[in-house]
């Protein structure tokens, strides 16, 4: 091969993995992103590394580099922020400045996190959100205990307001699952908060018919928690003792699925005439569910039955005896 | 007066006709119980009224398959087929006979022996319950016991809802057939006749 073709070859390849290099960059930031949020450029101070599954120390003094995991527990999912609830934030709307410093000082890891109630409550632009009954609630949940906070089922970094504007319940139903089943189906985040044993959530739902179903259907929040008059998603979670076990407590004409998880679209008008219909536009619920027109009918079909064959009875009698 | 005995019941078709009798019967009172479920007490726990259904309706339904086979093997199938063009003729005459003649004692229109185990009344409604009803009440409870084999979302209706309605109404329809079958089997020569037969084997008749 010729000096100048190798020469060519070479700057081609490099030209290649430059833009190979460049448009992997570019990946990262969607445009997008710039649509919801004025300070993108800014946040990847903090995105380029827990942005990343991995992030790259340099020391200047020696010039050696190491390259670690980002702890999962620090990493933000730049496509689940800038889709969240708090997509327009820059990081220091929340967080210290001198979390721009790196390594990281120690005294800001100890920085007093924001709290729902602190940015929402007593606010009128958020009163339809009822921040102040959440947390009256939470203060008499189970889960009103040291070290726990609304982030621990809420990620301010990913929370999406899904039930309100459910579309696709079934997907609603999962996030919102998903979101208990981050520490009560993982021990290991599980014993940041309690001492208490491993909770096999599978095992100890084994009573459960069709458990796939249930689990899939509705939210774990369904029966582990109290039923609230004021608030979309009910807060006070029950000791287990106190959680719902009778099946006709969903499986009846009264269904705590319409104070729940059909709580707001109950409001609307029973749909096609059926008891408790909303329920109808992705599941059935045995019991719960009835038209009330099909049952009249049905008593009327039945009745006219047990009349015919009472009057041939009757026939048949008077028959026999004037034999 | 001389009684005429014809064996036209079998064991296996009196074993399957038991088996089918006592499921079906227990399925209409916890299919009831399932419907009409309550927060108070009811006549059964709910769970005991669902376990007790999916009991009945895998014993129904493997009964059914036996009831199906057996016709094959046997021969029993037989009876079923053979529609003829007088069919409606047929019908309106044993309709016309219950409405009016068996009061004017007249004899029975189709008389049962070995080639012909049904009157055309029995053996339109024999077929519709056995070969489209059981089909389709058993596909659709089979569906509502395995709930992930259903269809999510038809014309913004549960796909569940659809195969519960189906279910219902399947229910509702065999119901008022077992009450008519119930009645017309007091129809023999004395109320109790055919119900003996079906213990028998034996179609008893007075010439």
């Amino acid at each position: 091969m010729t000096k100048p073709i190798r020469f060519f070859l070479i700057l081609l390849l490099a030209a290649t993995s430059t833009l190979i290099a460049q448009s992997d960059d570019s990946l990262k930031i969607k445009s997008s992103y710039f649509e919801v949020n004025d300070f993108v450029e800014d946040n990847e101070a903090c995105l380029k590394c827990h942005g990343e599954e991995k992030y790259l120390i340099e020391d200047p003094n020696s010039g050696r580099s190491i390259t670690n995991h980002m702890c999962p527990d620090r990493t933000i999912d730049r496509d689940a922020f800038y889709s969240s609830v708090h997509k327009a934030f820059s990081c220091t709307d929340c967080h210290s400045y001198d979390f721009m410093t790196f390594p990281h000082p120690l005294e800001v890891r100890f920085e007093e996190h924001f709290m729902c109630l602190d940015c929402h409550g007593y606010d009128e632009s958020f009163a339809q959100y009822h921040f102040e009954d959440i947390e009256m609630e939470f203060q008499k949940s189970i889960h009103n205990m040291e070290d726990f906070s609304c982030w621990k089922c809420h990620d301010p970094h990913s929370y999406k307001a899904f039930m309100r504007n459910a579309e696709d319940l079934t997907e609603a139903i999962l996030y919102d699952n998903n979101m208990c089943l981050k520490c009560h189906a993982n021990f290991s985040r599980f014993t940041l908060l309690t001492d208490r044993e491993e909770i096999n959530v599978v095992k100890s739902h084994e009573w459960l018919p069709n458990q796939t179903a249930h689990f899939k259907s509705v939210r774990c929040i369904e029966c582990h928690t109290a039923i609230s008059d004021s608030i979309l998603i009910p807060h006070q979670i029950m000791p287990k003792a106190d959680a719902v076990k009778r099946c006709t407590e969903c499986h009846s004409r009264d269904s705590r699925l319409m104070h729940t998880l059909y709580k707001f679209q109950s409001k609307e008008e029973r749909k096609g005439g059926f008891v408790n219909g909303v329920i109808m536009t992705d599941y059935f619920v045995i019991g719960a569910n009835k038209s009330p027109f099909l049952d009249k009918l049905s008593f009327l079909i039945l009745a006219g039955t047990l009349l015919g064959i009472a009057f041939h009875t009757f026939l048949r009698i008077r028959n026999k005896k004037t034999k | 007066m001389a009684t005429h005995r014809i064996y036209l019941y079998p064991i296996w078709i009196r074993i399957w006709h038991i088996i089918n009798a006592i499921t079906f019967l227990l399925l209409v009172f916890t299919g009831i119980a399932l419907h009409y479920a309550t927060t108070g007490t009811g006549l059964i726990k709910f769970e005991t009224a669902v376990n007790l259904h999916n009991i009945c309706a895998l014993l129904l339904t493997f009964n059914y398959g036996f009831f199906v086979i057996g016709n094959i093997i046997s021969g029993n199938g037989k009876y079923y087929k053979g529609w003829k063009k007088d069919m409606t003729d047929n019908l309106w005459t044993q309709a016309k006979f219950y409405i009016s003649g068996m009061f004017k004692k007249e004899s029975h229109p189709f008389a049962i022996n070995k080639e012909r185990k049904f009157n055309p009344l029995q053996k339109i409604s024999y077929v519709a319950v056995m070969y489209i009803c059981m089909p389709l009440i058993i596909i659709s409870g089979l569906g509502l016991m395995f709930p992930e084999t259903i269809i999510g979302q038809i014309f913004k209706v549960s796909g569940l809802a659809l195969t519960d309605f189906l279910h219902q109404i399947m229910a509702f329809v065999l119901l008022i057939f077992l009450l008519v079958h119930l009645y017309t089997c007091t129809l023999g020569d004395k109320p109790g006749t055919l119900f003996k037969s079906m213990i028998n084997g034996y179609h008893e008749e007075h010439e």
